[in-house]
């Protein structure tokens, strides 16, 4: 089981915490045209990278917030947490 | 009954406590601290099963967890447990075991016939033999090998015991109390860490309860007990005994079951059979020993062949002998001590050794006691079917290829000695890489990958002197890194006896013209041919080897085959060792029951069960409760002989008529505040929020960004900031999370926060043309008339004193309220409704009726919103916002979602007015079609109309718009049913909806 230093709380383990996906993508800014293929790339396509892959948890059973973490997908290793907010 | 085999005045038994026990049905004893192992050797009994295949017979071979053979099928306290190591279970009174793999018994094995059929099992046989007619297999094949192979039977009975989870943190946890351990825990916890030492075994001290050591000047295990003593005594040290540490996981977390009481007739109250340890640990001390191998010979299955120090520790710890006649056949020292156990206990044991010539201190002492020592002596075979009589021996070659001329010699048993290898399983768990270590044959930990250091003989170190020493170091060195203490302990001096050199030597060649089983695997009779066969086939890599002939298998996992199954592996691959590689070794160590894994979340508590604050009145009113989610709601409230179908009709009717109440607590509740909540809102729904006034309730649809519908739910405005949403019971928990995750992520200069209301609010929808006058009479000083409070209005007020929220929202599509308490209030809420509704003739109804109401009307619910739905597919076409944006619309005009057949939810009817048509049917144009019939929709919900007092559904149709009149056939090939029905509009009653704005 993960060990994950919530930025808010401290090191938590991972069953406090559900799974967000990859923490890098970014929603088109609303009320904008966006072309077909942007717009299915933001909604379907995610990359599913073995090494490092920084991606979102939400500490669920903890405070609640959604942050950052930067893990390695084949070792498990984390090499670094953020608030939601704060670049990684 | 007398037990030939125990000595009197050797042992840590207690022979003041005499137990008795049955195994296969006959009544022997044994004492307290006895194994069913070392009782059983006691009495004289060495044949306890037969193996998986062959079912040739099956003894002991080791004293713990390593052991291969001696699985039994044990009976306690009315239960059953499969595949019990009797080595390692501890007698209690009233232990029954019997023999497991046999039939009709363990004497007259039918099976052992498999032993003369063995050309027809050869490695990979199931791949093999079983392969034609193809048809064979489900019918007769496999239900054969089913019955044949396998070991014990699992219990079909519901498991009364009870098994615990905990989670616990320490700075350092020590895996094995042997030397290593106790010194490494000793030094860390003087120090000041917070230590736990687990040990597998009943007794703590390890290879200290059988070894002939001083420590400090005292006998190595009083040394051992003595620590023992003061660890339990400090508070920043917990020691637990029989708690195996099976699992090293992620970011050093283990996993340890604790058999609290396996050992005991029948569990203690309020003490669980089994604790399963969540350990997250800062350092971990491997300190878990290692396990003699054997060396590989003719017959070496047979009953009374054992492993050196299994005999010694039978000897030492139970006082038991495995054999008045024993033959030693080592190739190193080890086995010396066994020898000289036996000598010291009148015992005259002969000892061949493969080496030539080894000089050391133990081998003097040997000679000195007039121990008879053959060197350059192998055992060819041993024979002897149910029990050693006697073995074949030879001289054997320098080069150990040539075997001189035979003898035979009498003996009761053999005990074998090929060195030791390190148990290095939790290591390698850990992600550790081993590293082969030609000095002594074995592979041992190499750079650590997480916070794991292994000390002793688990490192391949076997010197107490020097395991002694570095285990000190360690655990000073570690505890001084997380405490910033430096208190040292300084090392007791050890006296031991040096080892000579061991002898690489690990396999006997076979005689000319003789064909002896030679067995690498006892567990699952994988023999040297079945290897040598497998590499002839082809079979390169050790992890298919393995798999084709199963080879370190099953339940004990090779612990005393895999490193002799290496050994022919690189030896016909003219590889070495560390080339061919070990298999991966996973967790657990040993098996662990489900029930300990399962823990306490079993039956009900599998999940949490939530309950409304009016559930006991629900309860005292004869209320069937469906789950819905994690709650309970009530389903009808049952009276008489009444059914499902009777009740929910006369509850539907009675709301249609009179008025009816139910329990919405279980709806999600989310406060929605802050400056920016209208704009949030206006970006999470798919309609428009920023000019809802205070006071006003509106209903709202969400999407996912694919432009599926993920929810829908009333929010109303309570004051300029605030807002109340709610969510179907079943998405609350997602949706919160979807809210959040667009507030922290996506939008973050939004000013809004939310929070779940869900427990805070009880909450009754009272619904019927009679509710305004309920209201009323519940509300006397608010005016809650057709203007004061319209169809979406929201009122603050109080009833009878206490805050009330009122919203006039309806669900069923009749004139109705929704009325909010706090929690504590909830009952008395309920009961001031039913009391004072009397006059009107309310009933309370529950969810059956619920959807009846709604499916009449034609209100989406959860199985039309069913995660691939849009919402022009429910209808919901006039709440999706043409002018702004909002989650999910882009995913809105795919091609998909616009095209002309679209699916819609519509309503059907049987044509015969009387069919209920089955929830999940398929709607297809020709009922005789052939298969598969093209199906255009489906039917989502059914319900009986009360309005129309015939059967109705609503189905999710293709191109449901112009299907409206049309006529197709329900087919639910389930319930062997066909039914005609017409399509009509989904919304059955009240279509111009009037009633809820009345």
């Amino acid at each position: 089981m993960l060990h994950i230093k919530c930025p808010h709380c401290g090191l938590r383990s991972q069953n406090e915490f559900s799974y967000g996906g990859d923490g890098t993508v970014k929603r088109p800014e609303l009320n904008k045209e966006v072309p077909d293929k942007e717009w299915d790339t933001f909604v379907y396509l995610r990359k599913s990278p073995r090494g490092k892959h920084i991606e979102l948890w939400h500490h669920i059973s903890g405070c609640r917030q959604w942050i950052k973490v930067e893990r390695d997908t084949a070792t498990h290793e984390i090499f670094k947490t953020s608030k939601a907010n704060e670049d990684i | 009954m007398s037990q030939e085999f125990r000595l009197d005045k050797i042992g840590l038994i207690n022979r003041n406590k005499k137990i008795s026990f049955k195994f296969n049905g006959k009544k022997y004893f044994g004492y307290e601290g006895d194994t069913l192992a070392s009782a059983l050797i006691a009495n004289g009994v060495h044949l306890i099963g037969r193996s998986f295949k062959y079912h040739r017979p099956r003894g002991f071979f080791g004293a713990g967890v390593d052991e291969p053979y001696a699985i039994v099928q044990l009976y306690r306290n009315n239960e059953t447990e499969p595949n019990v190591r009797a080595t390692e279970q501890e007698l209690f009174e009233g232990l029954e075991a019997k023999s497991v793999n046999c039939w009709p018994s363990v004497n007259f094995d039918i099976g052992a016939i498999n032993n003369f059929l063995n050309k027809f099992f050869p490695a990979g046989f199931y791949y093999k033999t079983f392969m034609w007619p193809k048809s064979f297999w489900y019918k007769i094949y496999e239900p054969f090998i089913r019955k044949a192979a396998g070991f014990g039977v699992a219990s079909t009975k519901h498991d009364n015991e009870r098994y615990e989870h905990k989670y616990e943190y320490c700075d350092l946890l020590i895996t094995g109390s042997g030397p290593s351990g106790l010194a490494s825990a000793y030094s860390a916890a003087k120090n000041g860490a917070r230590v736990i030492l687990a040990e597998d075994k009943p007794r703590f001290g390890g290879s200290l309860l059988t070894s002939e050591v001083n420590i400090g000047n005292q006998n190595g295990k009083d040394w051992a007990d003595k620590i023992i003593v003061e660890l339990k005594e400090m508070p920043n040290v917990i020691v637990k005994n029989r708690a195996q540490v099976f699992g090293y996981y992620d970011h050093n977390m283990l996993v340890m079951s604790e058999r609290l009481s396996d050992h005991l007739p029948k569990s203690k109250k309020y003490t669980p059979k089994q604790r399963l340890w969540y350990i997250r640990a800062k350092e971990v001390i491997i300190s878990s020993g290692s396990i003699e191998r054997p060396i590989v010979f003719g017959n070496n299955d047979t009953p009374g062949v054992v492993l050196a120090s299994a005999a010694k520790e039978y000897l030492k710890v139970y006082g038991v002998l495995v054999g008045k006649k024993p033959l030693i056949f080592t190739n190193n020292d080890s086995a010396y001590e066994t020898a000289i156990e036996f000598k010291k206990n009148n015992i005259n044991p002969i000892i061949l050794d493969t080496r030539e010539n080894p000089d050391s201190e133990l081998i003097s002492e040997a000679k000195n006691m007039g121990i008879e020592i053959k060197f350059s002596h192998v055992v060819v075979a041993a024979k002897g079917y149910k029990k050693v009589n006697s073995a074949e021996i030879a001289n054997i070659s320098e080069n150990k290829k040539d075997l001189g001329k035979i003898e035979n010699i009498t003996c009761d048993c053999i005990c074998v000695s090929g060195f030791w290898t390190p148990t290095i399983h939790l290591t390698s768990q850990s992600g550790n890489k081993t590293k082969f270590n030609e000095e002594i044959d074995a592979f041992v930990p190499g750079k650590s990958k997480q916070n794991e250091t292994t000390v002793g003989s688990a490192n391949g170190i076997f010197s107490l002197e020097k395991t002694l020493t570095t285990a000190f170091e360690k655990g000073h060195e570690i505890s001084k890194k997380l405490t910033n203490k430096d208190n040292k302990i300084s090392v007791p001096k050890v006296s031991e006896k040096k080892f000579t050199q061991h002898d690489k030597f690990w396999c006997v060649p076979l005689p000319k013209e003789k064909n002896y089983k030679r067995f690498l695997d006892f567990q699952n009779d994988v023999s040297v041919a079945d290897v040598e066969l497998a590499l002839r086939e082809g079979y390169r890599s050790i992890e298919h080897v393995k798999r084709y002939t199963t080879l370190g298998m099953a339940t004990d996992q090779g612990k005393t085959s895999n490193l002799n199954g290496l050994q022919l592996v690189s030896s016909i691959e003219n590889k070495i060792v560390p080339s061919v590689g070990h298999t991966t070794f996973r967790p657990p160590f040993t098996p662990v029951s489900i029930g300990a894994i399962v823990g306490r979340e079993i039956g009900k508590h599998s999940k949490p069960t939530r309950k409304s604050p009016m559930h006991s009145w629900h309860e005292k009113h004869n209320a069937v409760f469906v789950d819905a989610g994690i709650w309970l709601r009530p389903r009808y409230y049952k009276q008489g002989n009444e059914g499902l179908f009777e009740a929910s009709k006369r509850e539907a009717e009675n709301v249609r008529k009179n008025v009816g109440v139910c329990d919405v607590t279980t709806l999600g509740k989310i406060d929605v505040k802050g400056p920016d909540a209208a704009e949030f809102l206006n970006r999470v729904y798919t309609n428009a929020w920023l000019k809802l006034p205070v006071g006003k309730a509106r209903y709202g649809v969400m999407l996912r960004e694919d432009g599926i519908v993920m929810d829908d739910g009333t929010t109303t405005r309570i004051s300029e900031y605030h807002y109340h949403m709610t969510t179907t019971t079943a998405q609350a928990a997602n949706v919160l999370s979807h809210l959040e995750y667009y507030l922290q992520i996506v939008w973050p200069e939004l000013n809004v926060n939310v929070v779940s209301t869900t427990e805070q609010w009880a909450g009754a929808a009272i619904a019927g043309p009679k509710s305004r006058n309920l209201l009323q009479k519940l509300f006397p000083d608010t005016d809650v008339s057709k203007e004061g409070l319209p169809f979406m209005g929201y009122l603050e007020s109080n009833l009878f004193g206490i805050p009330a929220r009122i919203f006039r929202i309806s669900f069923s599509g009749e004139l109705a309220y929704e009325v909010n308490v706090e929690s504590d209030n909830g009952n008395f809420m309920w009961e001031k409704i039913i009391e004072i509704g009397k006059e009107f003739a309310i009933q309370p109804y529950g969810t059956e009726a619920l959807s009846t109401l709604r499916i009449e009307m034609g209100h989406v619910a959860g199985s039309e919103l069913d995660g691939r739905t849009i919402p022009y597919d429910n209808g919901l076409d006039g709440l999706v916002s043409k002018k702004k944006d909002f989650i999910g619309k882009r995913s809105l005009n795919r091609k998909a979602f616009i095209a002309q057949d679209r699916q819609k939810v519509v309503g059907v009817v049987p044509l015969d007015k009387k069919t209920s048509i089955p929830e999940g049917s398929h709607l297809v144009k020709d009922a005789n079609a052939k298969l598969p019939n093209p199906k255009l929709g489906h039917i989502s919900a059914s319900c009986w109309s009360v309005e129309y007092n015939n059967p109705f559904s609503l189905a999710i149709l293709k191109d449901g718009k112009n299907m409206i009149g049309k006529k197709l056939f329900a087919l639910c090939p389930v319930k062997n049913k066909s039914i005609p029905v017409e399509i009509v509009s989904s919304h059955y009653v009240d279509p111009k909806g009037e009633r809820v704005r009345s």
